[in-house]
């Protein structure tokens, strides 16, 4: 493993490695010299685009990333909210999209084992996941095996871990043919005075490598994998996807906050993700100011003969890096060694603001920390796409519509349709109720969780997914602040008021100016919804590159949202609890079928106008939905979404134990009965209350100005819906159960 | 009543079930490390929680069959002390030959992971002796292997060791009530003595109303009830 193995660094070596002739420059005017082959290795990996956010981090810094309740914002390993008590929310979102594209089992069940890392690297304990999923048209014969292989590999590691996945979102469009998106949640919970970070403090402190062993694989994922664009070779690269052991992570995590527990023995923390050993050394001392020194020939391996720059770049799984207080790394070691873990300490802090790396008694490299963790900052060209102008003109009302009497079968095409279908295919294959505090679970607008006070009472958390990419292929700012207000909507309808948010933000190449142009629209949209609502960003992650041989995926701003309910047992669910209950719509029926999923259906299209948000509209619902759950006054309430008012309704008659009928009219207006049953116009909900309670309900709508409409009652076996829908519940609900399974069976 | 609740690497409902026993019962609840040589002293029951003990990665429970823990386990069964396994627990008790049968893979060859109902029956036992036989508890289970499989399945039941049984709400035992494919439906069994019981559905994770469901806590509180002096011999009327 000497130096003098390794491979002459030349300009052409750096561009077969991904860098630039630009880069390479840059490069040799901070070392002053030639790199050696690990130093390429250091600075191709911390300055691909997965790592460094090159394309991206300029416009990053204009989100509004502070609050009342942000302990620690974007820049950590994930973000820290205050939920009171005295206790912290530590969540974050990340996606592995290529990997799981390459290897969907592995490469979906490494995504979750990141993310668990990022949350309990912060000394929180995951209670619980989300995973958001974006799959190619159901036709396409990749899409079964793709399907299957995400949903398996999920589940596999967090059902293994013991962390339970609570909810999540799965849509299936062609632009995700040749490259799915797989983007992992998680949250976790810990005390607000234990909060670690990933800092190398302290010159003279050890180093403590533990976890797994390092071995070849992983290596290059987060620079060739994450870091462009797929093509036909792509199922060579198979080899740079990692292997998961939710075992090993498993031990990790218990004992990561078990030598968290120990007061002073830890200084900082960091996992070893992206970039491995190399991004978790090299960004712990540039936090800290510091330098490190590592001595490869320490570091526990899984096989002979590794060069020192396959195991700075090795992308093993679950392997932790953490600075021990110099003098006790006995105590550490002991604490380990109860858990079977490899640990050894393989280097210290030092003061020389360098992280030298020592390969069988040899330097290996020699660079600064700074430059290489603070990366590059790219202003890339950007430029309106072209397509923008024409699907925008398309009027979706300007194609054939059903004749009244086929309204009903349009509803049931719809409800069977796989974006809008039951998924309970894939929520089964999760254990969505370990860890004892799933109040609400899959399948409801937003899931509710139990946390449990220092005291032992209880409070809840409520977590969301969202984003619809065909709002945003067609206004990516629209699209954004459109999936912003829906996750907030999500939450308040279950109870939960938003508090903060993270986010995966799905783009197509960077070096393509219109990506870059829908990126920038999509982060003013972000940061428009976000200051209107007060709900800060606190963590997030970008991917660009999303696309196969020239086809970029629809952007897609995917967000996580987190909201605060004291009391879990008036969360709301979505499904009609019994006969004889009032119905009601609160917000307005505007005619929005823009891409929406009647025009898909019905008419394979996605085009028209994205649906304008009336943001203080918007406020009105939420607040009277928050009220009223407060209250205690609703018996369901449900977010109307894909497929509209039609859709909503029939969830609401069919998604319980037990279905339950209602006969309504559609409000007032003179929609076209397509836009009135199908649109899919934002800040509208459907909620159902005790007749008792009517006057009550009006009171607090008034109160809060939201239109609100009653259309009904529930009950009997049938949902009417207007003069032209009437259909059995079961009929409904068979459509609805069956639509996904069609797909992966 | 103090309750040990074992931990082997890999298990992940011993906190749940910790959190049942001493939050929602209020009893003494202790979690021992599965290389501990002996059980708490005083302890009254022993809880095998779920989990994927060691990964699962042979079969599962069978690593876990072997942890010096088991010793105590076994000692602490023979002489007639209460022993409930749930889910890996189940698996692991198994593997260590204190229950008879064997986990196989799902009929569905996937993790499943949703409300089941079973039906109590069988002889008493501690973890049923509140619980009138006939009754529909409602329970999740969560698991890849709980496809129930046993030689004498017949004869188990026969001999009054099968405890539970996977049925529809009203209490009916059809293939369309069993999630994983077990033989005639069984969900839980006794060793001959009674005194150790597993099932694959998860109790502790229906014990509280918030969570939708507490039929669960009727096992729990039926081990309280028999670790009553004078009372718990029989079976609830």
């Amino acid at each position: 493993m000497s130096a003098a193995r390794e491979p002459e660094v030349t300009r052409e070596v750096g561009r077969t490695q991904g860098m630039t002739d630009a880069e390479y420059d840059q490069m040799l005017g901070i070392l002053g010299r030639t790199p050696t082959f690990t130093e390429l290795g250091l600075f191709m990996s911390m300055w691909s685009e997965h790592c460094s956010y090159k394309s991206s981090r300029i416009f990053l810094k204009d989100l509004p990333t502070t609050g009342a309740c942000v302990v620690h914002g974007p820049g950590e390993n994930a973000g820290v909210v205050d939920i009171g008590d005295g206790q912290v929310a530590v969540f974050k979102m990340e996606s592995h999209n290529h990997p799981s594209f390459v290897e969907p089992y592995q490469g979906a069940a490494t995504g979750v084992g990141g993310i668990l890392r990022d949350v309990f690297t912060m000394g929180a304990r995951p209670i619980a996941s989300l995973n958001a999923l974006r799959f190619g048209q159901p036709s396409h014969p990749r899409t079964p095996y793709l399907v299957s292989g995400v949903v398996s590999g999920i589940g596999g590691y967090g059902n293994s871990i013991g962390v339970p996945t609570v909810g999540g979102d799965i849509a299936f469009d062609e632009c995700y043919d040749g490259n799915i998106l797989v983007n992992a949640f998680t949250l976790g919970i810990a005390e607000h005075t234990g909060i670690f970070l990933g800092r190398a403090a302290g010159v003279g402190n050890g180093l403590l490598y533990f976890g797994s062993k390092t071995g070849r694989d992983g290596i290059h994922g987060a620079s060739l994998l994450a870091s462009a664009e797929f093509d036909a070779s792509s199922e060579e690269k198979r080899p740079t996807v990692q292997v998961g052991d939710p075992f090993t992570e498993k031990l990790l995590l218990e004992a990561c906050l078990e030598l968290m527990k120990v007061p002073g023995l830890l200084v900082g923390i960091q996992d070893m993700g992206a970039a491995g050993l190399t991004s978790s050394a090299v960004e712990m001392a540039a936090r800290a100011g510091n330098g490190v020194e590592l001595d490869l020939d320490l570091v526990p391996r899984r096989e002979p003969g590794m060069s020192a720059y396959e195991i700075m770049l090795s992308e093993s799984q679950e392997r932790m890096l953490a600075v021990v207080e110099a003098g006790r790394e006995g105590e550490a070691l002991a604490l380990l060694e109860k858990w079977d873990l490899d640990a050894a300490f393989i280097g210290k802090v030092t003061n020389t603001e360098r992280v030298v790396i020592k390969a069988d008694g040899k330097v290996v490299a020699d660079v600064p920390a700074a430059p290489l963790a603070e990366g590059l900052k790219y202003d890339r060209p950007r430029k309106r796409p072209a397509y923008l102008d024409e699907v925008n003109a398309v009027e979706p009302l300007s194609f054939a519509q059903p004749a009244p009497g086929d309204l009903g079968a349009t509803l049931l095409k719809i409800l069977s349709s796989p974006n809008v279908a039951s998924k309970e295919w894939v929520y089964r294959q999760y254990d969505h109720m370990v860890r004892v505090g799933t109040v609400v679970g899959p399948g409801s607008d937003a899931a509710i969780v139990r946390v449990l006070r220092p005291d032992g009472s209880a409070k809840g958390l409520g977590l969301v997914v969202d984003c619809n990419s065909r709002f945003c292929y067609l206004d990516p700012y629209e699209g954004t602040r459109l999936a912003v207000a829906e996750c907030a909507r999500n939450l308040a309808v279950s109870g939960a008021r938003a508090l903060a948010l993270t986010d995966c933000l799905n783009f197509a190449s960077p070096e393509r100016p219109e990506t870059m142009w829908q990126f920038v629209e999509s982060l003013r949209g972000l940061s428009d919804a976000c200051r209107s609502l007060g709900v800060p960003v606190v963590s997030g992650n970008v991917s660009f590159y999303n696309e196969t041989e020239g086809r970029g995926i629809h952007p897609t701003p995917m967000i996580g949202m987190v909201g605060t309910i004291a009391d879990p047992a008036g969360a709301v669910t979505q499904h009609f609890k019994g006969e004889g209950d009032v119905v009601a719509l609160l917000g307005l029926q505007t005619a929005e079928l823009g891409g929406s999923e009647y025009l898909k259906v019905m008419h394979g299209k996605v085009a028209g106008r994205a649906p304008r948000l009336d943001i203080d509209l918007e406020k009105r619902v939420t607040e009277t939905c928050l009220v009223l759950a407060d209250k205690g006054l609703l018996r369901s309430a449900h977010d109307l979404s894909d497929g509209g008012l039609a859709v909503a309704a029939a969830e609401c008659a069919m998604s319980g134990d037990e279905p339950v009928g209602a006969e309504l009219t559609l409000p007032a207006g003179d929609l076209p009965p397509v836009a009135a049953l199908f649109g899919e116009a934002p800040s509208r909900v459907l909620i159902s209350f005790s007749p008792a309670n009517r006057a009550a309900v009006e009171q607090v709508a008034a109160d809060a100005g939201a239109p609100m409409a009653i259309l009904g009652v529930t009950g009997g076996r049938r949902l009417v819906l207007g003069p032209d829908v009437d259909l059995p519940v079961a009929v409904l609900s068979d459509a609805w159960r069956t639509g996904f399974r069609k797909v992966v069976e | 009543m103090r309750v040990a609740i074992l931990q082997f690497p890999g298990s992940n409902c011993d906190d749940d079930t910790m959190h049942v026993v001493t939050r929602v019962l209020g009893e003494d609840g202790r979690l021992v490390w599965h290389r501990e040589a002996q059980l708490p002293t005083g302890t009254d029951a022993v809880i095998v929680p779920g989990g994927f003990s060691y990964g699962d990665y042979l079969r599962s429970g069978a690593i876990a069959a072997h942890a010096a823990i088991m010793d105590a386990v076994r000692v602490f069964a023979g002489a007639g002390g209460p022993v409930l396994g749930i889910c890996n627990g189940f698996q692991i008790l198994c593997e260590a030959g204190l229950l008879p049968g064997a986990l196989t893979r799902n009929a569905s060859l996937r993790f499943e992971c949703r409300q089941v109902h079973v039906r109590v029956e069988g002889r008493p036992t501690p973890f049923t002796a509140a619980i009138p036989a006939g009754r529909v508890l409602r329970m999740p289970i969560a698991h890849g292997d709980g496809r129930y499989i046993n030689d004498d399945a017949t004869g188990l039941g026969a001999r009054g060791q099968v405890v539970f049984r996977y049925c529809d709400p009203a209490g009916g035992v059809r293939d369309e009530a069993n999630p994983n494919g077990s033989q005639l439906g069984i969900a839980g069994v006794s060793n001959e003595a009674g005194n150790v019981v597993a099932l694959m559905p998860h109790p502790e994770r229906a014990s509280e109303a918030l969570l939708g469901e507490d039929g669960g806590r009727q096992i729990f509180e039926s081990l309280r009830l028999s670790l009553t002096p004078g009372r718990g011999k029989g079976r609830a009327a």
